[in-house]
């Protein structure tokens, strides 16, 4: 077992400058530029691999992670309403965030494994980039009911069209069509700043999450145990389709922790949309201030242990 | 110097609207506007551009009177119920009259 990785240390160090409502902040268009690497690394990396693979292969993985995208909130939806008590549209748009997925901790996770000389299927961002949608669509069918009134058309632009959704399909066409040898005079700022750009996001991240406790001390324990606890559920959800696949442990891993993330980009801007009357501050509190904290200190290593026991399990 | 009255209408909001606001100002008769970034604080809490969900911006139209009042009331009943928005109108003096 190696010691915390110096990425997570970044982390904790936002939290607890965050906390401590220290001035430090990264100004926006500095977190645009890490994010823009970010999701391009994580794009061009997966459009190499997928180069070698033939898509028709892949077709079950890809239609049996939809189906987990829309299947997550149906399964968020009950415990939120019922438990929780929470409004409809603030259940709908919470089960939403829970069901897609979060770039960051995919590349926390990501990084995890390549610290550690662990193989998983470098394809898997093509996968990421299927899981953004379906959620969204069930989340406000879960508000509206299937005769809705909602503007699919510019729904779709906005999500779409959105930044990350451009910068992985984009940095996964680059990749394809470019192969590993053309992509070599990049690599250095795409794959060999990888690491340093990630441990400067998660600074900023660190500071983000910080500055939701306030509302997390609002929204009460609730929220607290379903950020928790549902990604747990989802990992495992995410963990059994993996194995079920016959992805490798890295990749089981991977898939697990892309089930167990909540989003804090695409599907925040597609509910404030769609469902303006949902509360945003319900569910970025959960996302940013508990589930992406819990997924990068503790969940990650968890859903590796997962993925081996299954594996071992299972044969 | 000879200045003619035209109404200020300023629009402050979150940025996740700045695509549709500007949509909406143009049909309801605006020649013109000027977006800049904002943060501050309010009844929906601290909006502190730390974060692109949680970014301001403000909206600052200049118009003719009759301009003014339908962007007004066309903001108030879509947007006031459920978005952080808030909209004040100043008097102000332009001096090329045409172009507002």
């Amino acid at each position: 077992m190696l010691p915390i990785d110096p990425i997570v240390l970044f982390f904790m160090l936002g939290l607890a400058a965050g906390l401590a409502r220290s001035d430090l902040r990264l100004p926006g268009a500095v977190y645009e530029f890490l994010s823009v690497i970010l999701l391009l690394a994580i794009g061009l990396k997966g459009g190499v691999e997928l180069a070698q693979q033939s898509l028709v292969a892949l077709l079950p993985q890809m239609i049996a992670v939809v189906l987990m995208g829309l299947a997550l909130p149906l399964a968020a939806y009950p415990v939120l309403r019922v438990i929780g008590r929470l409004a409809r549209a603030d259940a709908a748009s919470i089960a939403a965030h829970y069901g897609s997925v979060s770039v960051g901790t995919y590349a926390v996770a990501v990084a995890w494994l390549v610290s550690r000389e662990v193989a998983f299927e470098e394809y898997l961002p093509l996968l990421l980039v299927l899981l953004e949608m379906p959620a969204i669509v069930v989340g406000i069918m879960l508000a509206r009911g299937v005769s809705a009134d909602t503007d699919w058309k510019s729904l779709a632009r906005e999500v779409f069209l959105g930044k990350s959704i451009v910068l992985l399909v984009g940095g996964l066409l680059i990749g394809w069509a470019a192969g590993p040898v053309a992509l070599e005079p990049v690599s250095g700022l795409f794959f060999g700043l990888f690491h340093g750009v990630l441990a400067l996001f998660l600074l900023e991240m660190g500071l983000v999450a910080a500055g939701q406790v306030t509302s997390l001390r609002r929204h009460g324990l609730f929220l607290v145990a379903f950020g928790v606890g549902f990604p747990l559920f989802g990992a495992l959800v995410g963990a059994v389709l993996g194995w079920l696949l016959g992805l490798s442990p890295g990749g089981t891993m991977l898939l697990a922790t892309l089930a167990a993330s909540a989003s804090y980009i695409a599907v925040p801007a597609a509910m404030r949309m769609a469902l303006p009357e949902a509360n945003p501050a319900l569910s970025l509190t959960a996302s940013l201030g508990v589930t992406f904290p819990f997924n990068i200190l503790v969940g990650i290593p968890l859903y590796h242990q997962l993925a081996g026991l299954l594996h071992r399990l299972g044969g | 110097m000879h200045a003619d009255p035209r109404k200020l209408v300023t629009i402050v909001t979150e940025a996740a609207l700045e695509r549709r606001l500007v949509n909406d100002l143009k049909r309801l008769g605006a020649h013109g506007y000027t977006i800049s970034d904002a943060r501050g604080e309010g009844s929906r809490g601290v909006r502190n551009a730390g974060w692109d969900a949680t970014g301001n911006i403000r909206v600052e139209v200049i118009c003719d009177e009759a301009t003014a009042e339908r962007i007004a009331a066309h903001l108030k009943a879509v947007y006031y119920a459920n978005y952080a928005m808030i909209l004040y109108l100043s008097d102000v003096g332009v001096l090329r009259p045409q172009k507002f």
